[in-house]
């Protein structure tokens, strides 16, 4: 018996790396019979030559193989009689499993799966209700109209805040752009009372919806959680109408457990709001907002003693409309920080007009990670090499007409700890690229540059330059292609 | 024994490098071509009036140069099912001849009709044609499956056999000894029909762009080459405001229809490179346009979902919005962002757009602004593009909306600022767009931002005469951006969230909480799987379902096959 189990887990793994169409076909590994399964396996434990090289090659090759069983096991259903017989002889019963390892192949499998699986006998149906299978969960909320994904069944979410709300710890809910979906989603939330969350993750996988709803509504559902929770480690709650005073609650039953917190784009909430966060929840280590949330006293209130390090910081520049004027953060504010936790990453994502830049790059910034998410002019990207010494990762996605080559060159020499790097619709002139990627070395991990980016000259071609930089790098390396259609 | 022989044409429709014509010719006695067309299909199907008179076009040009070798194309309305076992029957059918198909569908067609061939005791001959090589042998040398990306597929064509020379054009010399016959009626029962039969208005139709037919297609080879000659550049020629309009070297429908055979072309431009550059080998890049085109009929031919998300193994799945008033808006060229709708236009009226300029749309309607389903663009593509092909049209919308293959997603490309670069005077814009024709270059891409009196002054007032823009695109990009980041990390960091299987192989409470965590993007997890704080890295170091492959493909981009496999046991 134990030999099926381990050849079922062996194979299981080795499937789920798979994609999930092909994960579905678990499916007839585990047949609402136990008998078919065992007949089935029988097969397999003879040739047990052909089960480990089937792993050896790979996923989709046991796929395949998988696919090929599926008349046969239907063959065996016909033969049930002569199977019984087999059983047997090797004496076996399903039910007898230990629940642990029962729980151990469940966790592999996707929720539809292990729900055939609880109909094979009283044992593997207790075990579908095991706690440790609940603990996380992901409502996916999406409606024929508007999306092109299925949805969680009604039903099924009806079972889970019945029965096993109070098991459920790691949360996520998936929203397309409908507003149905989203007030289905505050429904659930504001019937969760009887659980306590470590993680909820409110995710617009389309527009951003919850804006739309009413905002006293997302608000009090919001608050269900927050006041229940006690110990909440992780909230992503980016594109929501989340406001100030739920904020205040959530510091009031969560700052002790607050590690993460995500809301980019969270319009109702003001600088003094998230400074509130900052103040008291000390074990905050991840912090995810808009520019103009981001103040000195925010800064020092994430460096004051009583704080953990910070680990990452990610800020979204955005421009609403055009010409807008942003606010600097004093360096001093930034020196104070970088003191603190000295290791911390600051991403800054910019969705700017070229000419809004104006207040920044102007003095030493630590940002690690830096994306351009619309055209940059070539001033800013010089002041980037300039004033970004901690930069790990550039990308930049749009730039004017005239070559990059004497800004990158500067990054290179400047930002020491250049990883990776990425351009778009930018131009470089072939020669200067090549300098920058000599400079720069092995270190560069990631160099995604669009063929159309490098200016062949007189120095190289296009074809040369694969050459060239792939000898600087040491390894082999190509600029990326379109289609020519 | 007398030999009767058919040679069914669907692409391919040239008499020049057409082996399996050539072979069916030899030994017969009579030969009969003919072109199956379903008149009912051609007034549902979802392809618009421009590929038809374009397909019509190069029925016509066939027809005329068959009449020269003293033979007719037999146009034939029905169903090629019910169609042949009636022609066997009929023309006393000793031999079918075709060039292979190598898309799903066309496939499984074919064996239907090898089948009822074989049942009639009709021999039948399959060549390759279509694509420069025999894509399965591709396919095999990659250990049987279809390779993911392009730099993979580059890998294994240097290791295939050289390309097989175009075969010999059928000439009155090669017709000889075979005859056709041809009936007094032949032109009522068999003539190529017009557009009005197949139920299109043709009033107002605009001459065509680009005229179909072999005839035409082979003067532009020469003219391409020609000029590629002339300018003695190999590269690809950088992107203007020229380049965005239709070409008289342009090749591409030539190619999709098979008026021009891709060795044709293929040899020709390696003749022409060795004569310039003084007999240096070619490079790969030199046939950039081939082999992207070879690369995409490689991927799909055996996936018969591959122009769908659902269901398709190398297809990401994205939680597109389904929105049919926006793709609306975008499909007539009313996004009110001028550069989009222009190219929109253009590709309505002409049936061909620069490559960019595909970018450009196909991003605006997927991963770059309005977030739909690149299956609906590819729908109109598929409607109205001259060169689209099943496999490249779907294959080349999976790439463009990075749902397959694997290419750079950070860069979305601006619907304003990629139009102003390319065409900074706008001519483009006001040439397709003369609604506009009066605004300034300054704001003629961006014409909203115009003031008042300058709107007043074009004689176009914005949300009256040409619509407001329909999207914000500074934040449905930033949007955007995000939603695929969150993509590509669910499929990096832990496999399917959306399929509650990843929990680990530990059983302990203790390490099950960590990996929960980790999955939930707290703590445990490296920094390549934390919210954007590594821009791009996740899809490098990606080991979602597809991306296994990408990565260990990238390994040995030189290397053959069996290198690889070594590699990752």
């Amino acid at each position: 018996m134990a030999l099926y189990a381990v050849i079922l887990m062996y194979e299981i793994p080795c499937l789920i790396n798979y994609n999930c169409q092909q994960a579905n076909d678990l499916r007839c590994i585990i047949p609402t019979k136990p008998r078919c399964v065992s007949s089935y396996r029988m097969k397999r434990v003879k040739g047990d030559e052909d089960a480990c090289s089937s792993s050896s090659e790979g996923p989709t090759e046991s796929c395949k193989k998988v696919r090929k069983l599926q008349p046969s096991k239907e063959k065996h259903q016909e033969e049930e009689e002569e199977t019984d017989v087999d059983l047997c002889e090797f004496g076996f019963d399903w039910a007898l499993l230990p629940q642990e390892i029962l729980l151990n192949i469940f966790q592999f499998l996707p929720l539809l799966d292990r729900a055939y699986a609880s109909q094979v006998c009283r044992g593997w149906n207790q075990a579908f209700h095991m706690p440790e299978l609940w603990r996380c969960f992901e409502f996916e909320l999406n409606q024929p109209a508007s999306s092109y994904l299925k949805a969680t069944h009604p039903d099924l979410i009806k079972q889970i805040i019945k029965r096993h709300s109070n098991h459920l710890q790691y949360v996520s809910f998936k929203v397309d752009s409908s507003t149905e979906s989203a007030e289905a989603a505050c429904d659930i939330l504001s019937q969760l009372v009887n659980c306590s969350l470590k993680t909820l993750g409110l995710i617009s996988t389309a527009r951003p919806s919850f804006m739309e709803l009413p905002k006293s509504h997302f608000i009090s559902a919001l608050t269900v959680v927050f006041v229940n929770s006690k110990s909440l480690s992780s909230l992503k709650i980016d594109d929501t109408p989340v406001d100030d005073p739920s904020l205040k609650v959530l510091v009031a039953n969560n700052s002790d457990t607050l590690r993460m917190l995500k809301m980019s784009s969270c319009p109702h909430v003001s600088p003094a709001g998230i400074l509130c966060v900052a103040d008291q929840c000390h074990g905050l280590r991840e912090l995810a907002l808009n520019y103009h949330l981001l103040s000195d006293e925010l800064l020092l209130a994430l460096s004051s003693e009583k704080h953990v390090h910070l680990e990452h910081l990610r800020i979204d520049v955005v421009s609403e409309n055009p010409g807008q004027h942003f606010h600097t953060i004093r360096k001093s504010s930034w020196d104070a920080m970088l003191r603190h936790s000295p290791k911390f990453n600051l991403v800054m994502y910019f969705f700017l007009y070229e000419d809004e830049f104006g207040p920044f790059f102007r003095e030493e910034v630590p940002i690690t990670h830096l994306y351009f998410g619309r055209s940059v002019s070539k001033d800013v990207l010089g002041r980037v090499g300039l004033h970004c010494p901690r930069l790990v990762e550039l990308v930049v996605c749009a730039n004017g007409l005239r070559p990059l080559d004497e800004e990158l060159i500067r990054i290179a020499k400047r930002c020491t700890q250049l990883s990776a790097i990425g351009l778009g619709e930018c131009e470089v002139s072939c020669s200067a690229f090549v300098e920058f990627v000599k400079m720069c070395g092995r270190r560069l991990s990631q160099l995604s540059i669009m063929e159309e980016v490098l200016i062949p000259d007189h120095k190289y071609n296009l074809d040369e330059i694969h050459w060239e930089v792939s000898k600087h790098l040491g390894r082999v390396w190509f600029p990326d292609m379109m289609p020519t259609w | 024994m007398v030999g009767n022989t058919i040679h069914w044409f669907r692409k391919g429709l040239r008499l020049h490098d057409n082996p399996s014509l050539k072979e069916s010719i030899r030994g017969a006695d009579t030969l009969r071509c003919v072109y199956i067309l379903d008149p009912w299909f051609a007034g549902s199907s979802n392809v618009g009036i421009s590929r038809w008179r374009f397909l019509l076009q190069c029925l016509e040009d066939l027809d005329a140069s068959l009449r020269k070798l003293n033979s007719r194309l037999f146009v034939i309305r029905g169903q090629p099912t019910d169609v042949f076992p009636r022609l066997f029957q009929e023309w006393q059918t000793s031999q079918l001849s075709y060039e292979y198909d190598s898309e799903p569908f066309g496939k499984e067609r074919d064996a239907a009709i090898q089948k009822l061939a074989s049942e009639a005791g009709v021999e039948v001959t399959v060549k390759v044609s279509h694509t420069l090589y025999d894509l399965d042998k591709i396919i095999e040398l990659n250990g049987g499956q279809s390779p993911l990306t392009y730099k993979r597929f580059q890998a294994l064509i240097s290791h295939m056999d050289a390309v097989e020379s175009p075969a010999e054009t059928i000439t009155a010399e090669v017709m000889r000894k075979c005859a056709t016959p041809i009936s007094d009626d032949h032109d009522d029962m068999f003539a190529v029909p017009s557009l009005e039969e197949l139920g299109f208005e043709t009033e107002g139709l605009a001459t065509a762009v680009w005229p179909g037919g072999e005839t035409e297609a082979l003067t532009r080879l020469e003219r391409h080459l020609e000029r590629k000659a002339w300018v003695a550049n190999f590269e690809r020629p950088r992107m203007n405001a020229n380049s965005l309009l239709a070409s008289p070297t342009g090749l591409s429908p030539y190619l999709r229809f098979g008026c021009l055979s891709c060795r044709l072309f293929y040899f020709k431009l390696t003749d022409l490179y060795r004569k310039v550059k003084k007999n240096s080998s070619p490079p790969l890049s030199l046939y950039g346009q081939l082999l992207w085109r070879e690369f995409f009929y490689t991927t799909a031919t055996n996936n018969p979902r591959f122009d769908k998300m659902e269901g398709n193994p190398v297809c990401v799945q994205i939680p597109w919005d389904r929105n049919p008033e926006a793709l609306a808006k975008w499909a007539e060229g009313r996004t009110g962002f001028p550069w989009i709708d222009a190219i929109m236009t253009q590709l309505r009226q002409e049936g061909w757009i620069h490559h960019l300029a595909r970018h450009a749309v196909a991003c605006f309607l997927t991963r770059g602004d309005l977030w739909i389903s690149w299956e609906e663009g590819m729908k109109v593509f598929e409607e109205l593009l001259l060169d689209a092909d099943w496999s490249v049209n779907a294959g080349s919308w999976m790439w463009l909306s990075c749902s397959s293959f694997f290419q750079q997603f950070f860069h979305c490309y601006c619907p304003v600022g990629f139009g102003r670069r390319t065409d900074p005077n706008g001519d483009y814009i006001r040439r397709y767009l003369p609604i506009l024709k009066a605004f300034p270059a300054k704001y003629i891409f961006d014409p909203w931002n115009a003031p008042e009196s300058v709107q007043k002054a074009a004689k176009c007032v914005i949300g009256m005469h040409y619509p407001k823009p329909m999207v914000h695109h500074t934040e449905a990009s930033r949007l955007n951006i995000q939603r695929m980041t969150q993509i590509y990390q669910q499929l990096s960091c832990y496999r399917g969230l959306g399929e509650h299987r990843a929990q680990p192989a530990e059983t302990t409470a203790n390490s099950l909480k960590i990996r929960l965590e980790s999955l939930e993007e707290s703590k445990q997890t490296p920094i390549t799987n934390l919210i954007g704080n590594n821009i791009m890295c996740f899809f490098y170091s990606g080991r979602g379902h597809a991306a296994v492959k990408r990565s260990s493909e990238d390994l040995t981009p030189g290397g053959s096959n069996k290198a690889q496999r070594q590699t990752s046991n």
